[in-house]
């Protein structure tokens, strides 16, 4: 297993009382080439737990258990050594494209940066390298918009050059918490097949972290159901999704709007 | 059924380096006492644009709003603050609509001090405290402050203040899309509830065409600021007649095809 995560307890300090407890026990494992969704809503612990992966917990932040990327155990790392798991081994895309990129700096020199500074490339070849990951994730005419600033570009294209921030170091496993939430719809499922093609392509593991199952039932094999810290079910998309064991997922699928729970009884029946 | 809103050919252009942007091109809506109007489109749709106007939180290039069969625009500035306690509105995002130095029972009563003949006093906090029990909440929550709510618990105070001038028209604005979704489908359950109990109609804005079809009677899709197609909501998703609006139900997300599409392809 590539991502294997054991029993992970993640809990907060608290300036008065006892630590509160946010993750209770959460165990997954992921194989490359798969996509793993986790869904649920705001205080499940989807987040935490996908910071926990990536080694970026706060101070106050207190994990047990063990999360093993290739064997190495994330929680016991130094600082120095998460800093070369980062991006190099795990690539992260978060929500909101036009906060998490650099809006006084060229996109083309935001995804270079990463391969100057952990590759070493000399300007010339990152921005070669960087016109291909612009390819890649289907910025039209490329070549022009290389020299754009985030501000000059759609929500869409702004997720992709997050995308391409993300799959430049060629991670192993890509994180992406929330990435089309901020996005139109018609927006989100360009972007989600974007994801979903790179991912089959490359051969890389993905984590895809929504609130919506409608997103999750396109991107993810398997899916794990959050609430409240605990696992509430994981397996097979399909198997959850239809034939949910818990009472839960059936209050997720209860919540969607009418159009798209009749879709899956249609499918079903 | 007599109209309470009515927008006719309203159009708002800003100028922005020499040249137009039409936020709002050239629309017209109804919408008819105790319904409600769904109105949807993505980013720069102009829903948002539309929205303002309507609660004259901004002036039209040209065109009218009419409340009640009233221009908005004419209204002198007292009589517009008369009318507003007709029309109330509910925002996207219930962190940043509600001051949090203020507890909920001031937060809910800050519509009255519009209104020189509003209940004072004993009256007052009874009307809060009613108000919050309608939203499902509880009386005894008026001293205590927006931090010590959920974002869902939020919202329900946010509508409660909207309802206490006992307004006509509620025109929500992306009200349930910061929420989670089994929140949302309470909030929207409430909103259904409070159309019964108190007749009230509304403007309710949105990029989720799966909420139109959950609460509205009517609906308006727009994009680039000009009306897409209009009708009875659930004719226009069953059978949509343009373009666009097929597009925008075609990208919803749906359940009917579980798995990767990549998987699918290579299968292939």
């Amino acid at each position: 297993m590539m991502l294997s995560v054991h029993d992970l307890r993640v809990s907060f300090a608290r300036e008065h009382g006892d630590p509160v407890e946010v993750v209770h026990g959460i165990s997954l494992d992921l194989a490359k080439g798969e996509t793993l969704g986790i869904v649920g809503e705001s205080g499940s612990g989807k987040s935490v737990l996908s910071l926990a992966t990536m080694g970026l917990l706060p101070r106050t932040a207190r994990a047990t258990g063990r999360i093993l990327l290739d064997g190495e155990d994330i929680l016991t790392m130094s600082e120095r050594q998460l800093c070369r798991v980062r991006g190099r081994k795990i690539g992260m895309i978060f929500q909101e494209p036009m906060t998490a990129l650099n809006p006084s700096m060229r996109v083309g020199a935001q995804i270079a940066e990463g391969l100057r500074l952990a590759q070493g490339l000399s300007r010339r070849d990152a921005r070669i390298e960087a016109l291909r990951l612009l390819e890649m994730v289907k910025i039209p005419r490329a070549a022009e918009r290389i020299d754009s600033f985030p501000h000059e570009m759609s929500g869409g294209q702004r997720q992709r050059i997050g995308i391409a921030i993300a799959l430049a170091l060629k991670p192993e496993l890509l994180i992406a918490d929330e990435p089309t939430t901020a996005l139109d719809v018609t927006v989100q499922a360009e972007v989600l097949d974007i994801l979903d093609e790179l991912v089959a392509e490359l051969g890389i593991a993905l984590i895809l972290i929504s609130h919506d199952l409608g997103v999750i039932a396109r991107i993810a094999d398997r899916t794990l159901v959050m609430y409240r810290g605990d696992e509430m079910e994981q397996g097979e998309t399909e198997q959850v999704l239809r034939r949910p064991t818990h009472a839960y997922t059936r209050k997720l699928l209860a919540a969607m709007p009418g159009r798209v729970r009749a879709s899956l009884e249609l499918s079903d029946g | 059924m007599a109209e309470i809103l009515k927008v006719q050919n309203l159009s708002r252009h800003y100028t922005l380096n020499g040249s137009t942007i039409r936020a709002l091109d050239d629309v017209t809506l109804g919408l008819d006492e105790g319904r409600i109007l769904g109105v949807v489109g993505e980013s720069g749709s102009g829903k948002s644009t539309l929205a303002k106007q309507v609660m004259a939180l901004d002036t039209p290039t040209s065109g009218e709003v009419l409340l009640d069969g009233r221009s908005l625009f004419a209204l002198s500035p007292r009589q517009l603050r008369a009318a507003r306690r007709n029309f109330q509105m509910v925002f996207q995002d219930p962190y940043s609509s509600l001051d949090p130095r203020h507890d909920v029972g001031r937060i809910i009563a800050e519509p009255l001090h519009l209104d020189p003949a509003a209940p004072k006093g004993a009256e007052r906090r009874e009307l809060v405290g009613e108000l919050l029990e309608d939203v499902g909440l509880s009386a005894s929550d008026v001293t205590r402050y927006p931090h010590e709510f959920s974002g869902g618990q939020r919202q329900r105070i946010a509508i409660a203040r909207a309802l206490i001038t006992k307004p006509r028209l509620l025109v929500a604005d992306e009200a349930t899309s910061a929420l989670d979704l089994t929140v949302q489908k309470q909030i929207l359950e409430l909103i259904l509830k409070l159309r019964e109990e108190h007749g009230i109609s509304v403007l309710f804005i949105t990029h989720n065409i799966g909420v139109v079809d959950e609460i509205c009677d009517e609906v308006a899709v727009m994009q680039h600021g000009r009306l897409v197609e209009t009708g009875p909501a659930r004719a226009v998703l069953d059978a949509p007649r343009e373009d666009y609006t097929r597009r925008l139900l075609a990208a919803e997300p749906t359940l009917e095809v579980i798995g990767r599409r990549s998987r699918r392809v290579a299968a292939r």
